[in-house]
């Protein structure tokens, strides 16, 4: 079975690609006429051991998007992000950086990548810090020092820019380990899991450098394992799992191609459920659980009716009824049948 | 709950390896080292033979007789010709032994000048006895100590008939038939050998009075303060410089521990230029050690830096880059910081006992300083020898800086190789 992403464009549907009729749904592009996408992965395998960390992972950007990678610890999310940054050689596939293997110097010069580790060196002033990722990048003179007060300007850490990194708070330092991958004013960044441990008001903070990254249309891929991140910064969404994209698309399309309806119904009962109230409410397509009763809602008004009415004709209570937009992690559940955070 | 703290320590122990070496496989090590180094397997401690090179200017049946019982000391090894000239058409000549110890093949040579055969024993001072001369390099105060004695002994023990030729010598110019006027007359003579200055105990120039006449020349150093200095500068110097090494190469695991190897290696930096940049870092720390350490040693301990500048650059450039591709070596073959610790700590301690930089090779017993031939240390202190002590020619530095730049290349080549763990897998 062949999985991939399909290119489709905000607010059009998407589907599981598992399920598309025709396999094989690459855009083909002709170097002729059309500059290479960001990023573009073809069936890639990796296996460590006899553990399959990347199975057949097929994936392609636009420039200028922000592709969240979406899916729980161990799904094969920081290999498929390692691979694209030439740190893990895949057994089988293909993968380009605008158009260039990873290994290419014009690749090398062209992507960022922000490890989810904070990898700077701690006694190193952040200026020092910057200094060396941006030599390391092969900056210089007056385009290195304008670089490095830009990325302390854009973090925000112009005012301690001669303190000890160590000395730093943890957002502070994550934000130095994004001005650290991004130093060389890279066209696609790989930023990985990188509020992770971060306090709100950091992670606001961080929500705003990404937005002007994307305001200099620069290509992201972010990987995450928190939902919410992801609807919120993201143009599109791939649903890795067991090292295979098994879901892509917007948010909303993920959600009406894999649950079918865009919102649901949940009521909490103020007592246990009785078996002829079960009975009645499972006939109308709810999934009772304790006392917690939900429904995929494709007319709630008309459904809200039906359960009340089932609450009504047993004498049941409700203590609290809502209705919401299906989330990604429902979507997950439903793809996989597990929590996202398992 | 005593026991079950001592139980988990243990088990904490059994799983961290590099603590289970340091505790038990270190202490082993070395106690095999120091054994080697200054014991036998009788369990009698014992000194290493002292090397020494002859002269026979005097070719006469008295002086083969003094030599031939010399070679049968057991502390002594006795060489009549250089080691690459052994044929005996080319013995060494008074010239040649003093080049010798000048160079540092052997610390100490004699030579027996002619007309020893006819007086060779005395009693009591004769200005006119042929004295044996001991050319000696005071960086070894113990051979020339041992010779010194082993002299008197053979002379009596070897020789009793000139021995008891001497003694009637002496009597008959002193004594005569021992008359009153003899007697009174060996009394003078008696209380003046008593009424002279005792010989320096050091043996220095001059020697002392016994039954052969023995004089010592220190063949170089004369001018020099304590000749240890540059021994220890280089010895202790060398230590610590693979320590630092050893440590800073850490720098490396450290990386790899925080990922910061791996961002590194994702921009252009590769796994070569990233170790030959470290290289440069450790080897400019490394000179910059040694150079403070001389400077120490001059400025506190009088070593001497004038006109030895050249060669002092030389050996340390190629000892700070040989020690630094040994700290990177070390670095790429530990898995974690404990393991370098431990590692270092083994091969550190354990080169420097046996390469000299804790004891001098040359009071080593023969075999542990061929041995000892093995290790940096002792190529990298042999050259700075050669530069303050024995002050030969840069030209003559050659086979140090050699083995030190083959070591350099060596490691670092191994450094790489082993490093490609760290690359992309």
């Amino acid at each position: 079975m062949v999985f991939s992403v399909n290119r489709i464009g905000p607010g059009l549907p998407s589907f599981p690609v598992s399920r598309l009729p025709i396999p094989g749904p690459f855009p083909v592009y002709d170097p002729a006429f059309m500059t290479p996408p960001p990023l573009e992965v073809r069936d890639l395998k990796k296996s460590f051991g006899g553990i399959v960390a990347l199975d057949g992972v097929s994936l392609e950007m636009p420039p200028g998007e922000i592709l969240g990678l979406l899916g729980p610890n161990g799904a094969g999310k920081t290999t498929l992000v390692r691979s694209v940054v030439g740190r893990v050689v895949p057994d089988s596939g293909s993968l380009r950086v605008f158009g260039q293997p990873p290994e290419h110097p014009d690749a090398v010069a062209s992507r960022g990548w922000v490890p989810q580790e904070i990898s700077l060196y701690p006694l190193l002033t952040p200026r020092e810090n910057l200094w060396t990722f941006g030599r390391y990048q092969g900056l210089s003179g007056a385009e290195l020092d304008s670089a490095i007060d830009r990325s302390l300007e854009w973090s925000g850490l112009a005012d301690r820019a001669k303190d000890r990194t160590s000395s730093l708070s943890g957002g502070m330092r994550r934000r130095l380990n994004m001005a650290a991958g991004t130093i060389h004013s890279p066209k696609l960044l790989l930023l990985d899991e990188p509020t992770v441990g971060v306090d709100p008001q950091s992670r606001e903070r961080i929500y705003t450098m990404i937005a002007e990254l994307k305001a200099r249309a620069v290509s992201l891929v972010y990987t995450t394992h928190y939902m919410e991140e992801a609807e919120r910064l993201c143009d599109r969404i791939a649903i890795i799992d067991h090292g295979r994209i098994i879901a892509a698309g917007t948010r909303d399309a993920l959600v009406r191609s894999t649950l079918g309806v865009n919102q649901t119904v949940r009521i909490d009962a103020d007592a246990p459920i009785a078996p002829a109230l079960r009975e009645k409410l499972e006939r109308v397509g709810a999934k009772v659980d304790g006392l917690r009763v939900l429904l995929l809602a494709d007319d709630p008004p008309k459904q809200i009716r039906d359960l009340l009415e089932a609450f009504h004709g047993e004498n049941a209570g409700v203590a609290d009824l809502t209705l919401k937009h299906a989330t990604l992690e429902e979507v997950f559940l439903n793809l996989t049948g597990r929590e996202l955070r398992e | 709950m005593i026991l079950a703290i001592a139980k988990s320590r243990l088990w904490n122990l059994r799983h961290d390896r590099a603590a289970f070496v340091l505790a038990f496989i270190v202490p082993i090590v070395f106690f095999s080292i120091f054994a080697s180094i200054f014991g036998r397997s009788s369990g009698r401690a014992t000194t290493a033979a002292v090397r020494l090179a002859v002269v026979d200017e005097d070719q006469s049946a008295n002086s083969r007789r003094f030599l031939a019982a010399l070679r049968a000391e057991s502390a002594l090894k006795v060489s009549d010709a250089p080691r690459a000239e052994s044929g005996a058409s080319v013995r060494y000549t008074a010239a040649s032994a003093e080049a010798a110890v000048r160079a540092g093949e052997l610390p100490v040579a004699l030579v027996v000048p002619k007309g020893f055969g006819q007086s060779a024993i005395g009693f009591g001072p004769a200005a006119d006895r042929a004295k044996l001369v001991i050319l000696s390099d005071p960086s070894d105060p113990i051979a020339p100590q041992v010779l010194a004695g082993l002299l008197q002994k053979v002379a009596m023990t070897a020789m009793p008939d000139v021995m008891a030729r001497g003694g009637i010598d002496a009597l008959d110019r002193w004594g005569g038939n021992l008359t009153p006027e003899q007697r009174q007359r060996l009394e003078e003579n008696v209380r003046g050998l008593s009424e002279r200055p005792a010989p320096s105990p050091s043996g220095g120039a001059g020697g002392g009075a016994g039954l052969v006449e023995v004089t010592r020349r220190d063949v170089l150093g004369q001018k020099k303060g304590n000749p240890m200095i540059a021994f220890y500068a280089a010895g202790i110097g060398v230590m610590f410089l693979l320590f630092s090494a050893a440590g800073a190469g850490g720098a490396l695991i450290e990386e790899a521990e925080t990922g910061t190897l791996d961002r590194i290696l994702s921009t252009r930096v590769s796994m070569s230029r990233l170790l030959a940049g470290k290289l440069v870092y450790l080897a400019g720390i490394a000179a910059t050690q040694l150079t403070v350490m001389f400077l120490w040693g001059a400025l506190v301990f009088g070593l001497s830096m004038k006109g030895h500048w050249t060669g002092f650059f030389i050996m340390t450039v190629s000892t700070a880059l040989a020690a630094s591709t040994f700290g990177l070596l070390l670095a790429a073959l530990s898995r974690s910081r404990m393991q370098l610790v431990a590692l270092s700590n083994l091969t550190v301690l354990a080169m420097s006992a046996v390469g000299g930089s804790m004891f001098p090779r040359f009071l080593m017993p023969e075999i542990m300083q061929k041995i000892g031939l093995i290790t940096l240390n002792a190529w990298a202190i042999d050259g700075f020898q050669k530069v303050f002590w024995r002050e030969e020619p840069l030209t003559r530095l050659w086979p140090q800086v050699l083995v030190l730049c083959a070591i350099s290349v060596v490691f670092f080549a191994l450094a790489r190789r082993v490093a490609r763990r760290w690359e992309a897998i």
